[in-house]
């Protein structure tokens, strides 16, 4: 060792490295650059010195790195700065959805916006709320949830811990066909199934709570078949040589390993259909007050509340923004509880 | 408490497979049977077919009878799940159930089937089990930590804790050191060596001088070539098998000329 340490270093020896703070630098000087170059050349816009100012950027990084530092940290500067550029363009588009929709539904939003509902508001009437759309989305989505998570936790059982053959890549097929299904076909679906059984002019929450279902049950059925197929074998056969049967097995070990894992994964089915306005829009309409028999009725729901207050302009675009707003704060709810729920259910950490 | 195992006529399937071909021994109560041989030879298969572990991948099946306190294993009217809690198993790699504490990983086989158990029994269970194991004064202050915040050898021992608290008559262990360090292989051979007392035990291992220190008898499976059976070629006293083996392959694999 103490001879091949010298040799290394007269192989490789120490070049000089760029300060830490040099990106930074990099990063002001080239956008004075380019709203210079942008000034000469025509008027500046923020978004140009942007675009110009990241290719100077990239350039002008990579190029003197290259020259002090030599070509592997040069290389490194390059990648860095890519997979940066990269993750900043992917989050343009969320951070502009997000702030579009704050501001504009600030005007509306507020206590009184969650706590009143749409009776006797006309024309440009500022009163008037979603209360009775939170209540309708929470409700019918959770039905869906109880519709569609027991099928799909039970279907995912089979096919990890019992199907073979046929049956068990029939039904792997199926729900890949089912995840492509579009979701006004699911509303179609459950307008024509309800239709044909109580006939013509039924309207109730259950049959967008159906249609929300079909579009549900995939979902749930994947992302919980990559949960169970996630927990070791070790674990199952551990509990066999305890002479546990198979399906205790499952339900106390490969369940409760995968709990956290699952939760997770209802919540971004739940995630993905609360927004659903189509086949809500086809199966249960609107309505100005709660209604708050699943059975029996129309109800109102935040996506097409938010649709129907929009397409009739005026105030009621800020309300449209207002409830959109509201949907995102549900959502993202949701989501911490999904969180909470699956730290304190996952397996505890082995240091 | 332990019971002695004969076997007759075994053949192990992996579907069309024969991986383990006309296997007979017995394997004496209270003491330690050690399997030896190359890998690939069945070892490990035979030992699952034991306890009817064999049975749980897709596939597998078995011929032949293995008959344990006068009850064929494979008869049709046995339930491989009580076959399982009178056969207890360790395995290769450590596995303790990682969504419990210490004290419920050595519960497992009593919770896990839903029996009720006192909070008397249960922490005098805990406690028998983990100084059987050897592990009480190492965990005794942390019952409540996760299993998996264990050492390697810890986490084995605690395994062997769970696998004797259901209170089997004959143990399997799965080439149970592979995985651990000397001084955990050690005391888990110190544990063997106390466990045989109450229990059979039957152990699957590579290492030949672990067979030499361990067991009572010692059975050499060996292999004709890939795609060919694992077959029983010997099986006796370990010090005769170490100092006199009767087959030349014996001979050949434990004083390592093989290959």
């Amino acid at each position: 060792m103490t001879t091949t340490t010298p040799e290394l270093t007269s192989v490789t020896p120490a070049r000089t490295r760029l300060p830490s703070w040099s990106p930074w630098a990099f990063a002001a000087g080239s956008l004075v650059l380019a709203f210079l170059v942008l000034l000469v050349l025509s008027s500046p816009t923020p978004a140009g010195v942007v675009l110009l100012g990241a290719v100077v950027y990239a350039v002008a990084l990579t190029v003197t790195s290259r020259v002090v530092e030599g070509e592997r940290r040069a290389n490194d500067r390059l990648a860095t700065t890519l997979v940066t550029f990269a993750f900043a363009l992917a989050l343009v588009p969320l951070v502009s959805l997000l702030w579009t929709v704050i501001t504009e539904g600030a005007a509306r939003f507020g206590p009184s916006f969650l706590n009143t509902n749409m009776v006797g508001v006309f024309g440009e009437m500022t009163e008037g709320g979603v209360y009775h759309a939170i209540m309708g989305t929470l409700y019918i989505t959770l039905a869906a949830a109880a519709i569609s998570v027991p099928i799909g936790i039970l279907t995912a059982i089979y096919l990890v811990e019992y199907g073979r053959g046929h049956l068990a890549r029939g039904v792997t097929f199926l729900v890949d066909v089912m995840t492509g299904i579009p979701s006004i076909v699911a509303g179609l679906f459950a307008f024509t199934l309800f239709t044909l059984v109580f006939g013509p002019a039924y309207r109730a929450g259950i049959m967008g709570a159906a249609a929300l279902a079909v579009l549900m049950t995939p979902v749930v059925i994947r992302s919980v078949e990559e949960m169970l197929r996630l927990v070791p074998n070790e674990l199952r056969e551990a509990a066999y040589a305890l002479g546990v049967p198979k399906w205790l097995t499952i339900i106390k070990v490969v369940l409760r390993t995968a709990i956290a894992g699952i939760v997770t994964g209802v919540m971004l089915a739940v995630a993905r259909v609360i927004g659903e306005t189509a086949p809500l829009l086809l199966t249960v309409g609107i309505v100005a007050d709660v209604n708050w028999d699943l059975f029996d009725g129309r109800m109102a729901t935040l996506p097409v509340y938010a649709y129907r207050q929009y397409s009739q302009g005026g105030i009621g675009v800020e309300r449209a923004w207002a409830a959109a707003l509201t949907l995102i704060l549900i959502v993202m709810l949701l989501n911490i509880v999904a969180r909470l729920v699956s730290r304190y259910f996952s397996p505890k950490a082995s240091r | 408490m332990s019971k002695r195992i004969d076997v007759s006529d075994l053949n192990v399937y992996y579907s069309d497979f024969l991986a383990v071909a006309d296997v007979s021994m017995t394997i004496e109560e209270r003491s330690v049977t050690a399997l030896i041989g190359p890998s690939g030879c069945g070892k490990s298969t035979f030992l699952r077919t034991l306890n009817r572990m064999h049975e749980v991948i897709p596939g597998a099946r078995v011929e032949g009878k293995a008959v344990m306190d006068g009850q064929d294993l494979y008869a049709s009217d046995v339930d491989p799940v009580e076959v399982r809690r009178q056969v207890g198993m360790v395995f290769q790699r450590p596995n303790p159930f990682p969504t419990m504490s210490i004290a419920e990983n050595v519960l497992a086989g009593v919770k896990l089937n839903n029996r009720r158990i006192s909070k008397g029994d249960a922490s005098d269970l805990v406690e028998s089990s983990l100084q059987g194991a050897n592990l009480w004064t190492e965990v005794k202050d942390r019952l409540d930590r996760p299993g998996s915040s264990l050492s390697g050898g810890q986490q084995q021992r605690l395994c062997i804790a769970r696998a004797i608290a259901v209170k089997p008559d004959v143990l399997l262990m799965d080439e149970p050191c592979s995985a651990l360090d000397p001084i955990s292989t050690l005391a888990i051979e110190d544990l063997m060596a106390e466990l045989k007392s109450e229990y059979t035990i039957v152990i699957v291992t590579h290492n030949m001088q672990q067979a030499a220190r361990v067991s009572d008898r010692t059975a050499f499976f060996n292999i004709a070539g890939t795609g060919k059976p694992g077959r029983l070629i010997e099986m006796d006293e370990t010090s005769t098998m170490f100092s006199s083996p009767n087959v030349q392959a014996t001979e050949d694999y434990i004083s390592g000329r093989f290959g």
